[in-house]
């Protein structure tokens, strides 16, 4: 195992370039029954999966996922519902919100469905649980699979009772022949069964308006064990036999290993110190035995230069890729000369700081070897990713390797990759014996990825009225979500210039569309001013598309937009769309005359996602996102020098705590007409500008950099 | 160096072997199996491992096992009594005051804390007492409606 963080460097939103392996579907099916039990299996192919996924978005790959299978289902002989997906559940709450599409189509109580979730052996390929892909690929892929198993029980009652099967109805767990009264429940159709079937084309589900269970606010599975403190996350696994495995941390990003000696740990009993390249671990019957450990082992490592926070924007700025890809470039009309025309013109730079997930589980794992096979249980998002991390690392097939998921303590983009999970399995298979690491919250702060810092640069143009003429926007280094403006204009270029990773770095919740928002709904606001119009009404006038007209004017009607501030208060709004839903908010802030501390007062995001499955559900994950979205708007930033971490806990980083919440509404617009989109990301986008924006309106101060006010503003 | 010390969990006492200065949540969670006491931060900054102490609210990682002894305590574990469970329990449950739920047990165990000192807290004295306790999915709203739940149901049950 060589530099393994070098290995993994990332490119900003590495997910789009995901690819997934082949599934072994074969003998998935056979262990299938044996797992399970008797009754009936359908399986689903994803067919129409790729249409939707490869949708032109820039800066994605376009390549067709696997063709496989995407999900199944299964009915014993008890009655009991199993349903399976390869996404991985942390606090998103799609346990609860896959089952209510399970049991809507299926017909049957909401309790009987039980999902197995995330586990490579026993779930269908994923690429993994991002970008929002849960709800819109899930919904309709479960109802296929739960809607062809109705109709197979259908006709098993139809052949038992010779009968044509249109005849039947199914309904609450059972089928009715309403002309002879008979009936028979799921379980007992399926007793004594191992009948599977693939999923047939075009199998119809059944339409949002016709929903039962899904549309409501069904409450969290398992919630109980969450409340009790039953639920066991990675880190309270402790299978017997179990060592604690800790990692020897280099002084610096990119530090190399120049000399190793470990003589003064033989003489400690039970322990594994292990060096494979520049990875130094041990692993003891206690973390207190394998920290000492590493403290006893004597090290060497060669350091090299690396660039530090406060010279980050110039840095990203001077080292762009000099050559824009096609990818990572939209154009239409002449930007230039409008530019140069007769609009009123207006630029302005944005940046944004990096800033870490920081996740309340920190990344765990534990792994255990039996031969050449290893099981790892880990908190990520992507199990088959990490899967494949593992195979290759350890130069094993990936039919070796089993990584299963549990419940996760959150994750907003930060547990893609698989590191704690190499890490227990080195240990683990230098001891021969089950492993277990957790991080420390300075290893998470240290070591995981950052959501990536990023210089925008915006040109536009407006003509005397305010309508948009020119608009040039050009992100370096954080990334290409969101980046296209929702705003009508006829001439414009959007360009995404990719720069050398600085600090390790990845996805994080919205990627950088929070970024683009920032910058692009802070420049609307500033244009706005200039044109002195209204920003609604700004916005309004620049916009087309109604269904983020109609968030934004949700969001302000339920606001009271627009608001006349008095000293110290201020009013802002921003909105946006990606990933197919659309997010406005409105803030009022204070400033505190004294201290110059800005204090968010009350915040109303309005927010529309296509049908809904879980009203409460959505309802507790857009607040999170509001709440979630108040520290890197305010506050949070990585600060680094000398390739190290300078503010690697939470009582130099700081993120949102109780004091900081508003008062928060959120409005859900119900589209029932509209295929359900996802909610993780999107209503975290318009926080920031429009705190920004407020914070203008109280002071005539324009912040361009994101965190707004580290410090809060000048005392005045 | 380990010494012999003595603990009272969740009303159990527990012999134990351990070098004293081990923080108690260690203790707990590595030693008793009891891991519903989180470790988020090590540093008393996060709440997630949120015990009763004498009756008050710790942060277990910050507390030396030695000053458990001679001091009950009881962790999220201990709340449940016969298959019921606490009010606080019930009222996050209710309220749905969760998401990844990893901070939950501190939370609880933070707010039983509080809910013993004052029976009626306003929104200003929780907000006041839980700003130590972090939670990154921001479901601190339903968490402030959950405590107000919890006390008007402990409140009522008491009368």
């Amino acid at each position: 195992m060589s530099n393994q963080h070098e290995n993994f460097l990332l490119e900003p939103e590495r997910y789009e370039f995901s690819s997934g392996p082949i599934h072994h579907f074969e003998l998935a099916r056979r262990e299938f029954f044996k797992i399970l039990g008797a009754g009936i299996a359908v399986f689903a192919i994803a067919k129409n999966t790729s249409a939707q996924e490869t949708a032109p978005s820039r800066g994605f790959h376009p390549q067709e996922l696997p063709q496989e299978i995407s999900a199944w289902l299964h009915i014993g002989e008890d009655g009991t519902v199993t349903a399976f997906s390869g996404k991985a559940e942390m606090g998103q709450n799609i346990r609860t919100s896959m089952a209510q599409n399970v049991a809507d189509e299926l017909r049957v109580p909401f309790e009987s469905v039980r999902m197995v979730m995330g586990d490579t052996a026993l779930t269908p390929f994923d690429a993994g649980t991002f970008g929002s892909r849960t709800t819109p690929t899930m919904t309709p892929q479960l109802r296929r699979v739960a809607s062809a198993a109705r109709d197979l029980l259908v006709e098993v009652a139809a052949k038992e009772w010779n009968v044509a099967p249109e005849k039947l109805k199914a309904a609450d767990a059972k089928v009715t022949d309403p002309t002879s009264g008979r009936s028979q429940s799921y379980a007992a159709l399926a007793h004594g069964k191992t009948l599977a079937q693939n999923l047939p084309e075009a199998d119809p589900v059944t339409p949002p308006p016709d929903w039962t269970i899904a549309g409501k606010a069904v409450p969290k599975v398992n919630a109980r064990d969450f409340v009790t403190g039953r639920h066991q996350y990675t880190a309270d696994l402790r299978p017997d036999g179990m060592l604690y495995g800790k990692v020897l941390r280099p002084p610096s990003f990119g530090a190399t290993l120049t000399s190793f000696d470990d003589t003064a740990t033989k003489a400690m009993t039970g322990v594994f110190v292990v060096r494979d390249g520049d990875f130094v671990g041990a692993a003891a019957p206690t973390e207190r035995e394998a920290r000492n450990a590493l403290a006893a082992v004597r090290v060497q490592w060669k350091e090299k230069p690396q660039v530090s926070s406060r010279e980050i924007f110039s840095y990203l700025k001077n080292n762009a890729e000099p050559k824009v890809d096609d990818r990572h470039r939209n154009q239409r009309g002449s930007v230039e000369s409008a530019l140069a025309g007769a609009g009123h013109r207006l630029d302005a730079t944005y940046t944004v700081a990096y800033i870490a997930h920081a996740p309340l589980e920190p990344r765990a794992a534990v792994a255990e070897w039996s031969g050449d096979k290893l099981t790892v249980r880990t908190g990520s998002q992507r199990p088959f990713g990490v899967r494949g991390e593992l195979a290759d690392i350890f130069h094993i097939p990936e039919s070796n390797v089993r990584v299963i998921i549990p419940d996760t303590g959150s994750a907003y983009g930060g547990k893609h990759t698989g590191d704690a999970a190499i890490e227990a399995a080195r240990l683990a298979r230098a001891a021969g014996r089950p492993v277990k690491v957790v991080w420390t919250r300075e290893e998470e702060f240290t070591w995981a990825y950052f959501r990536p810092a990023g210089v925008i640069e915006v040109k536009s143009a407006m003509s005397n009225d305010g309508k948009l003429l020119a608009w040039d926007f050009h992100n370096y280094h954080s990334g290409s979500s969101g980046i296209e403006t929702p705003y009508a204009v006829p001439n414009m270029r959007t360009e995404y210039h990719s720069v050398p990773l600085v600090l390790r770095s990845g996805s994080y919740r919205g990627l950088a569309a929070t970024a683009n928002h920032f910058a692009r709904e802070t420049h609307m606001d500033a244009l706005a001013q200039a044109a002195k119009i209204d920003p609604l009404e700004f916005r309004l006038r620049n916009l087309e598309e109604a269904r983020l007209r109609a968030v934004l004017e949700a969001a302000a009607k339920k606001f009271g937009w627009p608001h006349v501030n008095r000293e110290g208060q201020g009013f802002g709004i921003a909105a946006g769309n990606e990933k197919g839903s659309f997010v406005a908010t409105c803030a009022e802030i204070a400033i505190d005359k004294n201290s110059g501390a800005v204090r968010v007062v009350r915040m109303v995001t309005a927010f529309e996602c296509g049908a809904i499955v879980n009203p409460d559900g959505l309802r507790n994950q857009v607040i999170g996102a509001n709440i979630q979205g108040l520290g890197g708007a305010l506050f949070e930033a990585i600060e680094f020098e000398n390739g190290r971490i300078t503010n690697p806990r939470f009582s130099r980083y700081r993120v949102p705590r109780f004091r900081d919440v508003p008062e928060i509404e959120a409005i859900l617009l119900d589209r029932k007409d509209i295929a359900p989109a996802g909610a993780g990301e999107t209503p975290i986008m318009a926080i920031a500008p429009a705190i920004g924006n407020a914070i203008f309106n109280a002071t005539g101060t324009r912040l361009n950099a994101l965190p707004l006010v580290p410090n809060g503003l000048k005392k005045t | 160096m380990p010494k012999a010390i003595e603990i009272e969990v969740n009303g159990k006492r527990y012999p134990l072997q351990y070098d004293p200065e081990t923080p108690l949540l260690y203790v707990l969670r590595d030693e008793l199996g009891l891991t519903g006491s989180k470790y988020g931060c090590g540093e008393g900054q996060c709440g997630a491992c949120t015990v009763l102490l004498g009756g008050a609210p710790r942060r277990s990682c910050q507390i030396p096992v030695s000053a458990a002894v001679g001091k009950p305590v009881i962790t999220i574990e201990g709340l449940e009594k016969d298959g019921r469970l606490h009010p606080v329990q019930q009222a996050f449950l209710d309220a749905g005051a969760f998401q990844c739920a990893y901070c939950t047990p501190g939370m609880i165990m933070s707010s039983v804390g509080l809910l013993q000192s004052n029976a009626n807290p306003s929104s200003a004295e929780i907000v006041q007492f839980l700003q130590g306790n972090i939670c990154r999915c921001g479901t601190q709203p339903r968490i402030l409606d959950a405590v107000h739940q919890a006390a008007k149901a402990m409140q009522e049950r008491g009368r």
